[in-house]
């Protein structure tokens, strides 16, 4: 599978990472070559295999519906590189 | 007398036990020595206030009569992954320098509710991504480890957990947190002459503790030895309610019942972890190590797990995959960096901050991973890796009708130089070639010292179990212990 | 296909157009705590007071699902005949944006809790069943506010990881007015059950329009998506002029982009989000910090055996009872109101008296109080007394007027009017033989005419009686004494 450097601009584009021509350039023939090692697991046979779903039996519990949390704006907000007024804030977004 | 700093985790518990030292005094001398261990680089943060309370505590406790708790007096160091409340947290990336956690992950938790103490917070490959903790934003960590070619070059402590291993190796630490997601805590237990194990997916609660791949991760002990490891593992491990993935089980006295003796135990030899390219003094150990175990009681079976090829490229397609959605979190809004040049909207925000604070091994991750879930490809990618998964699985489980244990290498090499391998992405995967197929099937897994090589470095042997039969493989790892007979420890040159 | 007699049609210029619907409900699900987390679910707190560090998405936080939620979802699955599925599990859904601290929302796509089910509704005449596909539980997003400041949106995560229903319909609605009858309808089912308040005003409630047109007979159209519609009205317009301006563009050649639009309810119409179309490349997979969520038969019997006889079955009891269709089908379409109407059965009242009496008196009442029927100042109880009284023959219909009059002012018992009040309907034959004969002396002009032919004044020497005795003497002891009087 070779990866051209518009794939990596798309990829970087959905993860959200901004990268340079450079860097698509760079890491097109790299990301191209894991992806190549990766695709041996073609080979493999599983028809009527499952997924894999849990790796040790085990089932997922349910908590009861009773309020254990919240209440702690202060710690939500602790680390926030900007906070106001009990908000977080982000560049204005026109929707 | 030896110094405090060469006792292990026993050691310590006891001689605080018996008087024949006060806690205090060997917070004080791990303080010192994690303070003079600069070059190592093992330490982001120190905290020898947080190991002298712990400390003060248990000799107060002693002082008046109570009976000491498991881990009472022993300081110890936690990977920077574990959020500690209060003490920076960054997992070793810049994305989150200056996070201070508000929480106490359920694992260190439960090592200071046992009396342990927190030296400090140890470096690792960022977000536990890397086998040679040369990913680090705050730098690589150095092993105390030279070789004895007279060349000094700087040797890789093995990663993820690279502080861990590197600070219990130079006897700066009793003992320290790992995490293992494909042989984080093995492969770099292995690479120092130490021990560590990766107890069964769900042991240990992963809440609190940064995640990189969550159907993976699994925290466990470093230590100077097996008994140690058990030790430590009971404080760590339990069942925890804000985990959906923890198992409900009582977490066994597996020191207690500590046991040498393989007599009717059967040991499988997987022969397709003969890999091509592998050292002859690798072969030469596992032959040692199945004359160890064959020595202590066990029977030897051959065993065939046919998969194995395929471990490392599902590894590689799974840990990516939920690494890219663990990370997406990281964005600048909450906590950490924030990168918001005048006039860039939100997304601008979101991807210069993520490209300034994740590092390129990171990002590398993140971007196989969206691209195996993207539209069209996950399919062909991630279901098929997780088929290839069960698969794997299934080897194991026919295994475990013929053998109890299995005994392996834990890594295809000795420690390599830092720089060695960090141009190859695909050659620094292959390290964990023999760790991946275990952690892939959530079973518990221990890499336990047996020699060195030819260059003076340290080899390891892997001994992987049953769910939930760490004591098995505790049983096993203790016997090789007790027959190699391991001495060999780094000189002092930082 | 239901027959319908006169089909929705929009009429263009090339002929008739056929507008496809097909609806996504997000239901708010009732319940104390978050779907993940034990953080509170009230409406209007103040700004990240109902948020742990779960729904901030602190690094090593992990969700837990709430078995209430996952509870109240199966049982609006039973009540809508629908598949429960034993074994569902959670996906994520990865995207950016600021209402979403995790970068993914939890959700489920490849296997959800309830499969496909269905929804009777009735338009005009005809009753249609709506498909629905499937009800899938999920988190719901915070809430960005855009007008606090010039340059910045500030992020309130109080919403953020409450649960969600998404019931998502089958496009099975072709006019706008079947889609305001589902959403109706819905909207009861679920108030029936529990599951969701239906509160639209407050976002308990709101749903996703896709819309295409057709000529009819031919295949679907390229449908638009027009999100978060939060009335049953607004519903109804988005759909109106979706469907317009498609046939509007398909009409002048061109073609439909599918996309996600935003309705504006000040105009009444929609327009394009600014949103990237690549963007959406959701990456979904199964979330790893969870297991799949496998039901028991026990979970699924409590369920079962808790849901409350739903508003089909009850009209149609009701039916049974004689009540009229007219009068079931108002008195079930409001849970509040059929289980008002059930407590005055329970207490003895007869159906169709009592059914008319609360579609008309009570409803009336309320209606001009401005109250709810859960606010109602007479009770079941008293209603039933009230109804008693009437059917006794103590009260005449206008004494039970009175009475209950005075029944929204006091709250009291209606018997307890009654006697204070002395409005107890009489039939003492002496007394009123006595008001008759009085009545008759004082009109010799009205009894002339009578006798002389004019019979209709009849109706005017009842009233003059009743008038005369204060409204409380049988009205039938009246005609019979009056007829006798009148010779
Ligand atoms: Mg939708
Ligand atoms: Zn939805």
């Amino acid at each position: 599978m070779s990866v051209d450097t518009a794939t990596v601009r798309r990829i970087a584009g959905l993860a959200r990472i901004a990268i340079t021509d450079d860097e698509a350039a760079r890491l097109a023939p790299e990301l191209g070559n894991i992806l190549d090692w990766i695709e041996q697991l073609g080979e493999v046979d599983t028809a009527g295999v499952e997924p894999m779903t849990a790796v040790i039996p085990n089932h997922l519990r349910l908590r009861d519906d009773v309020v254990t949390d919240g209440g702690v704006r202060d710690k939500v907000l602790a680390n926030a590189p900007q906070a106001e007024h009990g908000f977080f804030t982000v560049p204005k977004v026109i929707e | 007398m030896t110094a405090l700093t060469d006792l292990g985790i026993a050691a310590i518990r006891n001689g605080v036990r018996d008087g024949d030292f006060s806690a205090r005094e060997v917070a004080e001398a791990f303080n010192a020595a994690v303070a003079a261990a600069k070059p190592l680089n093992a330490f982001l943060v120190e905290t020898p206030d947080h190991a002298l309370a712990a400390a003060d505590a248990a000799d107060q406790a002693r002082a008046a009569g109570e009976t000491l708790r498991p881990m009472a007096g022993v300081p110890i160091g936690m990977k920077d992954l574990f959020c500690t409340k209060g003490v920076p947290t960054t997992a070793a990336s810049h994305i989150l320098e200056g996070f201070t956690p508000e929480y106490e992950s359920t694992v260190s938790q439960n090592l200071w509710n046992a009396g342990a103490g927190m030296l400090g917070k140890l470096n690792l490959d960022q977000f536990a991504m890397g086998s040679s903790n040369e990913t680090s934003y705050f730098g690589n960590v150095i092993s105390p480890w030279r070789r004895n070619d007279g060349g000094n070059a700087p040797l890789a402590p093995g990663g993820s957990s690279g502080g861990s291993s590197s600070a219990v190796a130079a006897r700066i630490a009793p003992g320290a947190t790992g995490t293992d997601t494909g042989g984080s805590i093995r492969q770099p237990a292995a690479f120092v002459g130490i021990s560590g194990i990766k107890p069964t997916y769900g042991r240990c609660s992963r809440w609190g503790t940064i995640a990189f791949a969550s159907s993976l991760d699994q925290a466990g002990p470093m230590a100077r030895d097996v008994r140690d490891c058990a030790i430590m593992l009971e404080a760590m491990a339990g069942f925890d309610a804000k985990d959906a993935t923890s198992l409900d089980l009582p977490v066994p006295n597996w020191e207690g019942q500590l046991n040498a003796s393989l007599a009717g135990k059967r040991v499988g030899i997987p022969k397709e972890y003969r890999v091509d390219g592998m050292p002859a003094e690798i072969e030469a150990l596992w032959q040692q190590g199945i004359a160890w175990l064959k020595d202590a009681g066990a029977e030897i079976v051959d065993v065939s797990l046919p998969h194995t090829r395929y471990a490392l490229p599902a590894y590689y397609i799974i840990a990516p995959a939920e690494a890219s959605s663990n990370l997406a979190r990281y964005d600048g809004v909450r906590y950490g960096l924030r990168d918001l040049p005048d006039g860039a909207n939100l997304q601008e925000m979101y991807a210069r901050t993520r490209a300034k604070g994740f590092g390129d091994e990171v990002k590398r991750r993140i971007l196989i991973g969206t691209y195996v879930l993207s539209a069209g490809f996950y399919d062909a990618y991630y279901t098929q890796a997780q088929k290839v998964r069960t698969l794997i699985a299934r080897d194991f489980e026919r295994a475990w009708e013929v053998c109890d244990v299995l005994l392996t290498p834990t890594a295809p090499s000795a420690a390599f130089a830092l720089g060695e391998k960090s141009a190859d992405p695909l050659a620094m995967y292959l390290n964990d070639v023999f760790t991946v197929p275990s952690s892939l099937a959530g079973l518990p897994a221990m890499s336990v010292p047996g020699g060195v090589d030819a260059s003076g470095l340290p080899l390891g042997l892997q001994v992987i179990g049953k769910p939930l039969d760490e004591q098995g493989v505790l049983n096993a790892a203790l016997a090789i212990e007790e027959r190699a007979g391991f001495t060999a420890r780094p000189a002092k040159w930082w | 296909m239901a027959d319908a007699s006169t089909p929705f049609r929009i009429k263009g210029a090339t002929g008739d157009w056929e507008v496809v619907i097909g609806l996504e409900v997000h239901a708010q699900v009732t319940s104390n705590a978050k779907l993940f987390s034990g953080a509170a679910t009230t409406f209007g707190a103040e700004p990240n007071t109902q948020v742990s560090l779960v729904d901030a998405a602190m690094p090593g936080m992990l969700p837990v699902p709430n078995r209430e939620c996952i509870r109240q979802a199966v049982r609006t699955g039973m009540a809508i005949d629908a598949q429960i599925n034993k074994w569902s599990r959670f996906d994520r859904k990865n995207y950016f944006y600021a209402d979403l601290p995790q970068g993914y929302q939890i959700s489920q796509l490849y296997h959800p809790l309830v499969g496909e089910g269905a929804i009777e509704i009735e338009v005009g005449d005809d009753t249609k069943t709506i498909g629905v596909e499937r009800i899938h539980v999920e988190q719901d997003a915070g809430k960005l506010m855009h007008d606090q400041h010039p340059t910045r949106s500030y992020v309130d995560l109080n919403r953020s990881g409450v649960a969600l229903m998404e019931i998502v319909s089958r496009p099975d609605m072709r006019s706008p007015a079947e889609a305001g009858a589902y959403l109706t309808k819905l909207r009861s089912i679920l108030r029936y059950v529990g599951s969701c308040d239906g509160n639209m005003d407050q976002g308990s409630m709101r749903a996703d329009v896709n819309v295409s047109v057709r000529k009819p007979g031919e295949e679907f159209g390229t449908r638009t998506e027009t999100k978060n519609v939060n009335s049953i009205r607004f519903v109804m317009q988005a759909i109106e002029h979706e469907a317009a301006r498609q046939v509007d563009v398909l009409e002048a050649g061109g073609t439909i982009v599918q996309e996600t639009r935003l309705f504006n309810p000040d105009s009444g119409t929609t327009r394009s989000m600014r949103s990237k179309e690549d963007a959406h490349d959701y990456r979904y997979f199964p979330d790893p910090d969870l297991l799949p969520l496998e039901l028991d038969e026990a979970f699924l019997d409590e369920c079962r055996a808790s849901l409350p006889e739903l508003p089909d079955v009850k009209r149609a009891r009701y039916e049974g009872l004689g009540i009229t269709p007219y009068n079931a089908q108002v008195l079930t379409a409001e849970v509040e109101s059929a289980r008002w109407f059930d407590a005055l059965l329970d207490a003895g009242a007869k159906p169709a008296a009592a059914a008319n009496w609360v579609t008309s008196e009570l409803f009336g009442a309320l209606n001009r109080l401005g109250k709810s029927i859960g606010e109602s100042p007479v009770t079941p109880g008293q209603a039933a007394e009230l109804l008693a009284l009437v059917a006794d023959g103590t009260l005449s219909g206008s004494l039970a007027k009175q009475v209950f009059e005075a029944m929204l002012e006091t709250g009291d018992a209606p018997g307890k009017i009654v006697e204070e009040r002395g409005l107890k309907q009489t039939s003492d034959t002496g007394a009123i033989e006595a008001v008759i004969a009085e009545v008759l002396a004082k009109n010799p002009g009205q009894l002339e005419q009578y006798r002389g032919g004019k019979v209709a004044l009849f109706g005017f020497f009842v009233g003059q009686t009743m008038k005369a005795m204060g409204g409380k003497a049988n009205p039938a002891v009246v005609n019979d004494l009056l007829k006798k009087a009148l010779g």
